[in-house]
């Protein structure tokens, strides 16, 4: 393996990890700040209980995120440094911008929002736990927006030493012609990730104990959001290819499987084995003409292929082509999901469905699967780039020594692996407990049960 | 094309972020430095619960530093990160193993012992990475065209390894002039008693960084030991020698803030002392600040935006200190 393949390796598998853990707390955030509105609104101890339950998963979660994500600032100048040197003029403001309104504000408040329960005013610490919902977003639209630049780049120049730099305004930057449909299904699903993994954990604990309130509630608020968001997220995507389409042909041609152009109407391959050699999808499984009605809306609208662009502008086919369909089927087995739960909730027995429950557990972890994918398909499919169009990834790199990086990348795999595992495991631990009526917060657990103030505030508001 | 007076406003903004960085961070990956010598239970608890809630926001400075660097200096973050391959990396490690345990502890009571040495371990690779860096960026950094130009191996020196060990005393010496003003009673002794012998050891270690330095650039050499530099420059290491007097002098009356103020001031110090010496590089010797700025567009656009935010992002500092004001107890914050 080359240096190249190496860092490639290496940003792959720091990002991957990373991404997993702002699609949970992005989520949870939100989730928290709906818990306490909640809870303040109507003094249901019920709401004031499941936050505390998720707060303490919430703290866990939310400190991997931030020691994975500053390796990632790190990365972009350690193996990455043409790259940096070059795009730095336009992301980096960006990405200056992410921490001045997005990470200073969860630093600022999250100490409150984890250690102050007891230490402040509700209406401080709610107004604490909504700056870090509302932080977590920020930073998911910078980050996004930087992405999208990438992706289909903007409103830029070239100087005289090869940087792009702003050729007009902002705007054009920020809202380059993937932006929005970008932010929209990634924000998307970090709020369906989050909710099918509570929902998993109600559904957990409903198998057990089907009249416990916390898990009924948590999973009845799950459900609403499986029933309702699946479906405006399947739209989103769709927008979101349609884009695609216009700006980055050749992955959606990846995505799909067209090797060869159709001038009479595209079919829809389902499933296939995608050969680069033979330029074909070998065993596909397919429906003609489905293709360009997804596409053009238009059941005859030819549709190129592969074929029309030179290969060496081509994405690695195969990794495109699964992990969009990984993707798109988590995606309907999550409609399907929600569509149950409409059902069961028409009949009254959304609490005494095993098979629901069963499936919604076996489905509590497929967000961080479909997002993970969804990832792949988007990163993977806009290779041989690292700036669309514009600069290739294997023009990007540091001058790196193959022995150094692979070293640092051992290093990351062992470190994450232990580390994240550990982490994993604790969260798991955390998960299995039911939500009882006398929730711990963050920092109670090395000193026994919840302490009498805690207990008496909550005693408070259960009356 | 950079605004050259932005460039030095910007110059500063990133230079502070990185003085805040040392100086909060400082002092709690001091106390993950510091825990061994701590009892088990209550004292590593107190010490522990005196950064869990501020932690996060300190490490955040970092963050500016780095990104703000990439934003308006893209060719200096372009040179010096590949230069300081290893310790970035080293550092970001113990950086993760260190803020993963601030909570673990809490998850896995069975495994506190296991927690609390990744949480010294992490603090300390993550400081001597930083000394490293220090060094080596101080030390010089090879150029080729608009990348680095130098070996794998390059950072490691006899005088990037004292910058190391003068760090990790330094940090220590913040983490318990902390604990000295968050705690009371057996940990807070402890923490004057380790007061004492670190704050010789910085002493000694910025003497001997001072001596060193001016011998690795023949600027350096010009501005600290040569006719007119010295006249300005001479004032640092006076300053220097009177806040190490005041801070033994508070250690011994046995005040409960100043050893902190006094330490913060040293750091301080130090970091003028140190922009002397590399002032107007980014690359000392190698690379100005001028020539690393980033276009004028973004410089400006991202005034505008620390313009507005910085204020509030201190006053959201300050709000989240002054919530967990007061001596740190076992029970948390409660």
């Amino acid at each position: 393996m080359t240096a190249i393949d190496l860092a490639r390796l290496q940003f792959a598998f720091t990002v991957s990890f990373h991404f997993l853990f702002p699609a949970f707390s992005i989520g949870l955030a939100s989730f928290l700040a709906v818990l306490e509105g909640l809870w303040l609104k109507t003094g249901n101890g019920v709401y004031a209980n499941l936050y505390r339950y998720w707060l303490k998963i919430f703290a866990v979660v939310f400190a991997m995120g931030v020691v994975s994500g500053i390796v990632m600032s790190y990365q972009f100048g350690t193996n990455w440094s043409v790259f940096s040197d070059k795009a730095g003029p336009i992301i980096g403001p960006l990405m200056a911008y992410e921490v001045l309104t997005a990470f200073f504000l969860e630093a600022g408040f999250l100490g409150v929002m984890l250690f102050g329960i007891n230490k402040v005013g509700h209406r401080l610490h709610f107004a604490a736990t909504l700056a870090v919902a509302a932080g977590t977003v920020i930073s998911a639209t910078w980050i996004v927006a930087v992405n999208s630049w990438m992706q289909t780049p903007t409103g830029y120049l070239i100087n005289d030493v090869g940087q792009y730099v702003l050729r007009d305004g902002w705007f054009e930057v920020i809202f380059s012609p993937s932006f929005p449909y970008r932010l929209v299904h990634t924000v998307l699903a970090a709020y369906l990730t989050t909710a099918f993994a509570v929902g998993g954990v109600g559904a957990w604990h409903l198998l057990s104990d089907s009249g416990n309130p916390g898990a009924r509630k948590m999973f009845s608020m799950t459900m609403w959001m499986a029933a309702l968001v699946v479906p405006v997220q399947i739209i989103a995507g769709d927008a979101h290819g349609l884009n695609t389409l216009a700006y980055q042909e050749p992955k959606i041609l990846a995505m799909e499987g067209h090797y060869q152009s159709s001038p009479q109407g595209a079919p829809l391959i389902l499933f296939g084995l995608p050969n680069d050699q033979t330029r074909h999808v070998d065993y596909a499984i397919e429906i003609p003409k489905l293709g360009s009605l997804i596409l053009k809306h238009e059941l005859n609208a030819p549709l190129a292929g592969l074929d029309s662009i030179p290969q060496n502008m081509w994405p690695p086919v195969a990794i495109v082509f699964w992990s969009f369909r990984i993707m798109v089927g988590i995606g309907f087995a999550m409609l399907g999901i929600g569509m149950w739960s409409l059902w069961a909730r028409y009949r009254k027995r959304l609490y005494q469905s095993p098979w629901l429950h069963r499936c919604a557990v076996l489905a509590g972890p497929s967000g961080f699967v479909a997002v993970l994918a969804g990832w792949a398909t988007t990163e993977v499919g806009r290779q041989p780039f690292t700036i669309y169009g514009l600069l290739r990834t294997a023009d990007s790199a540091s001058s790196l020594a193959a022995p150094a990086v692979a070293t640092s990348l051992l290093a990351f795999i062992v470190v994450y692996f232990a580390v994240f595992g550990a982490g994993t495991y604790y969260l798991l631990k955390l998960m299995a407990q039911p939500p009882h009526p006398h929730e711990s917060l963050p920092d109670d657990t090395l000193h026994g049960p919840t302490k009498p103030a805690a207990a008496k505030a909550l005693v408070e508001s259960m009356t | 094309m950079n605004a050259p007076e932005l460039t030095v406003i910007w110059a500063g903004i990133i230079a502070l972020a990185v003085a805040i960085y040392v100086m909060l961070d400082g002092f709690d990956l001091g106390i993950g430095i510091l825990l061994p010598w701590f009892a088990k239970g209550e004292e590593r608890e107190i010490a522990i619960n005196s950064v869990a809630p501020v932690w996060d926001g300190n490490e955040t400075w970092l963050v500016l530093g780095g990104g703000g660097l990439l934003a308006a200096f893209p060719l200096a973050y372009a040179i010096i990160l590949p230069a300081l391959y290893a310790p970035l990396i080293a550092m970001l490690l113990g950086l993760i193993l260190r803020g993963v345990s601030f909570e673990f502890r809490h998850r896995d009571p069975k495994h506190l012992t296991l927690w609390e040495r990744s949480f010294t371990l992490g603090s300390f690779v993550a400081t001597i990475s930083q000394g490293i860096a220090l060094g080596a960026l101080l030390q010089g950094i090879s150029v080729t065209g608009r990348s680095y130009g130098g070996g794998w191996w390059d950072w490691l020196s006899p005088f990037t390894l004292l910058c190391a060990v003068s760090l990790v005393a330094g940090y220590g010496l913040l983490g318990s002039c902390w604990l000295i003003f968050k705690t009371q009673g057996e940990l807070q002794k402890r923490a004057f008693a380790l007061a004492k012998p670190l704050s010789g050891l910085l002493l000694a270690a910025i003497v001997l960084v001072s001596l060193a330095t001016p011998f690795l650039e023949a600027k350096y050499y010009a501005r600290w030991i040569g006719a007119p530099g010295i006249y300005i420059a001479g004032v640092v290491p006076l300053a220097v020698a009177a806040c190490a007097f005041q801070l033994w002098q508070s250690l011994v009356q046995r005040k409960e803030l100043a050893p902190f103020l006094y330490t913060l001031a040293l750091f301080a110090l130090c970091f003028i002392g140190l922009a002397i010496s590399i002032w107007p590089d980014v690359i000392p010797g190698r690379v100005s600040i001028w020539q690393a700025a980033t276009d004028v567009k973004s410089q400006i656009f991202m005034f505008y935006g620390v313009a507005i935010t910085l204020p509030l992002v201190l006053a959201n500092t300050a709000l989240a200190y002054w919530v967990f004001r007061g001596k740190a107890t076992k029970e948390g914050y409660h």
